[in-house]
C-alpha cells in the first residue's frame, strides 16, 4: 500500500510531475497537513490561513483533479491553518470550487475539531482533563477566555470518514501522522509502522537528505516494514536524514505521543533500499491505557503598539541598561497622571544589538556593537489606550537625558513617522492539556456533502 | 585538539516542539565525531542550563545514534507568539551551542 503525502503544508506548493508520479505508481491515498502552530495563535484565534486563498487553491486543486483520476481519497488535516470551524468550512468553499471548476462530483467529509466552551467544561468537571507540562491545571477562567478551542483528532474519525465513503475527507485539528495513519491502519498494517510511516510524511519531503523546495513523499507498507522514497527525481532519502525526521519539532525524538499510544522509535533500524529510497522496520507502538486528545486554545492578551527606534550616540550605549530604567521611572510616573487609576498595560523593550533575538535565554547579554535597536511593545486592553501611551513613551525616550550631554538631546533613532505603529489584538496560546473523551470519536462530529 | 560544534556539525539548528516547547538538534555527518562529543558528554545537562539559565531539572538530553544527532529540550520562557516571545519560531536560539568545544584526537 503506497501512501502519497503532497507536500509538507498545504499552500507551500510542490511539482505537479510529483503528484502524478505517486497516482501513476499506485498511491492509495494522498494525504497533506494543513495546519501548524509555528506562526503563532493568531491563526487559531482569527480562524485565518497563513497561505493564500490562491496558494491553497493551486495545491489542492493539483491534489483533488489526481486523486479522482485514481479514485483514491484525499485526507487534508489541520484545515485552514488551525483546524477550527472556520477553517473547516473555508476549506470546504475550494474543494467546492475545484469540484465545479473540473466538472466532478463527489463525496466530501467534513470533520469538526472545534470544542465549545460548554464541552470543555464538562469534561473538566468530570475529571477528564490532565495539564502537559510546563503547563498547571486547566481553570474555569482559561476556558472562559479562549476565543477558540480546538481538540486534536486521532486516526478513527478520519477512519470513519473514510469507511463512510467520502472522497475528499476535511479534517479540522488532527495530529499530523493520523492523515496518513487512518487508512493503512484500518488495512490492518502494524500499529508502530503507520504511525511511523506518517510521522515522516506529515512534512512532506522534509526527510529528504537536501530540500531545495517543498514536494511530495511516499511510504509504501509492508507487513514487516516501510519504504520512503522522495517523488522527485533529484531528491534523495538517506539512512540518517529518514532517521533524523524523529528530531524535527519533537522535544523526544523516541518517544512520539499520539492520541491512541505511543510510537518509540528506540529500536528502529533504518536501511538504504537503493540510493535515494530508505526502508525502516523495528519501531514500536505502546497502546496508552486512556485515549486522549491535544487540546490547543487561543485567547486575547490585548491590543498592541510597537516602535522601532535606534541608538548611535557611544554614550548613551555605554550606559543602556540605566538609561532605559530611567526611561521606565519617568514613564511610570508621567502614566500616573495621565491614565485612569485603573488602566493596566505593559510595556516590554526589546534591546537588539544586547538581547533582543534570545531575552532570557541569552548568555551574553552585553552590547558590544557601535548600535542598538530598540523595540518597545505596548500592550493594553484597547488600541487606544496603547497608542496613548506608546506616544508618550516614544516623546519621552527621545528627549532621555544622560548626565555627560548638557541640554536637550535628541537619543533615539526613529526609521519610522509616526513612530508608533500600531498592531491591532495580539494571542496568546493559553492551553497544553489532554482531554479524555468517551470514544475516539466522541468530540469530533461528521458531516458528508456531496459536491 | 579542541574544536567547536559550529566548526564540526552538519547542522545546528532550533525549532519550537509545539507552542510550549524549545527544542535543539545538533546533527553530524561523520560518525567518529558524533561519538566523542555524545562519549564526552559535551552537551550535558549542567552545561546546557548553565547557559541558557535553566533548571537543570527541565533539560532533556538525547543522544540519537541512527541520526548522528544529540537533542536537547527545554521548556521556552514564553510561548510561541506571546507577548514577551521574542522568536516565535524558536529558530534563533541555537547560536551559543556553536561555541561548545569537543577534544578530537590529533
Amino acid at each position: 500500500m503506497k501512501l502519497l503525502a503532497a507536500t509538507g503544508m498545504l499552500g507551500s506548493g510542490f511539482v505537479e510531475d510529483s503528484i502524478v508520479r505517486g497516482v501513476d505508481e499506485g498511491a492509495r491515498m494522498i494525504g497533506c497537513d494543513s495546519g501548524t502552530t509555528d506562526f503563532g495563535p493568531h491563526l487559531l484565534a482569527t480562524g485565518r490561513s497563513h497561505f493564500s486563498r490562491g496558494a491553497v487553491r493551486r495545491d489542492l486543486g493539483v491534489i483533488v483533479e489526481q486523486a479522482r483520476r485514481a479514485n483514491i481519497p484525499v485526507v487534508i488535516g489541520s484545515a485552514g491553518g488551525s483546524g477550527s470551524d472556520a477553517g473547516v468550512a473555508w476549506m470546504s468553499d475550494i474543494v467546492g470550487e475545484i469540484a465545479a471548476d473540473l466538472g466532478l462530483h463527489f463525496d466530501v467529509a467534513r470533520i469538526h475539531a472545534e470544542q465549545s466552551k460548554d464541552v470543555v467544561r464538562g469534561l473538566l468537571h468530570d475529571g477528564r482533563v490532565r495539564a502537559l507540562a510546563p503547563m498547571g491545571a486547566l481553570t474555569p477562567e482559561a476556558i472562559d477566555s479562549s476565543l477558540h478551542m480546538v481538540a486534536m483528532m486521532g486516526a478513527e474519525p478520519i477512519q470513519e470518514a473514510l469507511s463512510r465513503g467520502a472522497d475528499v475527507v476535511i479534517a479540522g485539528r488532527a495530529s499530523d501522522a493520523s492523515i496518513f495513519a487512518a487508512l493503512p491502519l484500518l488495512s490492518g498494517f502494524d500499529p508502530a509502522l503507520c504511525w511511523h510511516a506518517g510521522k515522516i510524511l506529515e512534512c512532506g519531503a522534509a526527510a529528504v537528505a537536501q530540500r531545495t523546495a517543498p514536494d511530495s513523499m511516499s511510504a509504501v507498507m509492508h507487513p514487516e516494514s516501510v519504504e520512503i522514497e522522495p517523488m522527485r527525481a533529484d531528491y534523495r532519502c538517506t539512512p540518517q536524514s529518514v532517521a533524523s525526521h524523529t528530531l524535527y519539532e519533537n522535544a523526544d525524538p523516541f518517544q512520539l505521543v499520539e492520541p491512541s499510544g505511543v510510537l518509540d522509535t528506540s529500536q528502529t533500524r533504518y536501511e538504504a533500499v537503493s540510493d535515494r529510497a530508505v526502508r525502516l522496520s523495528g519501531s514500536r507502538f505502546h497502546p496508552a491505557r486512556e485515549y486522549t486528545v491535544k487540546l490547543e486554545g487561543a485567547r486575547r492578551v490585548g491590543f498592541s503598539t510597537v516602535i522601532p527606534g535606534a541608538i548611535r550616540d557611544p554614550l548613551i550605549i555605554g550606559q543602556l541598561d540605566s538609561w532605559l530604567a530611567r526611561l521606565d521611572e519617568a514613564i511610570t510616573a508621567r502614566l500616573k497622571q495621565t491614565l485612569a487609576a485603573d488602566a493596566t498595560y505593559s510595556i516590554a523593550t526589546h534591546v537588539y544589538g544586547r538581547d533582543g533575538v534570545m531575552g532570557k535565554l541569552e548568555p551574553t547579554p552585553h552590547v558590544e556593537g557601535h548600535e542598538v535597536m530598540l523595540l518597545w511593545d505596548v500592550i493594553s486592553a484597547s488600541q487606544e489606550l496603547s497608542h496613548a501611551i506608546a506616544s508618550s513613551l516614544s516623546h519621552m525616550a527621545v528627549h532621555n537625558p544622560i548626565p555627560e550631554w548638557h541640554g536637550l538631546i535628541s537619543g533615539v533613532a526613529f526609521p519610522f513617522a509616526p513612530a508608533e505603529i500600531d498592531r491591532g489584538p495580539v494571542y496568546e496560546f493559553h492551553l497544553n492539556h489532554v482531554l479524555i473523551p468517551e470514544s475516539p470519536t466522541a468530540l469530533f462530529p461528521i458531516d458528508m456533502v456531496t459536491v | 585538539m579542541r574544536r567547536s560544534l559550529g566548526e564540526l556539525a552538519k547542522l545546528i539548528r532550533s525549532k519550537n516542539a509545539g507552542p510550549f516547547w524549545l527544542t535543539f538538534d545538533v546533527m553530524f555527518d561523520d560518525s567518529d565525531v558524533y561519538r566523542e562529543v555524545r562519549d564526552q558528554n559535551v552537551l550535558s545537562i549542567e552545561r546546557l542550563a548553565a547557559c541558557y539559565r535553566q533548571d537543570p531539572a527541565v533539560v532533556r538530553v538525547f543522544a540519537h545514534d541512527a541520526a548522528l544527532a544529540i537533542k536537547v529540550s527545554f521548556p521556552r520562557p514564553a510561548s510561541s507568539g506571546s507577548a514577551l516571545d521574542t522568536d516565535v519560531f524558536g529558530g534563533q536560539q541555537y547560536a551559543p551551542l556553536m561555541d561548545f568545544t569537543v577534544e578530537l584526537p590529533d
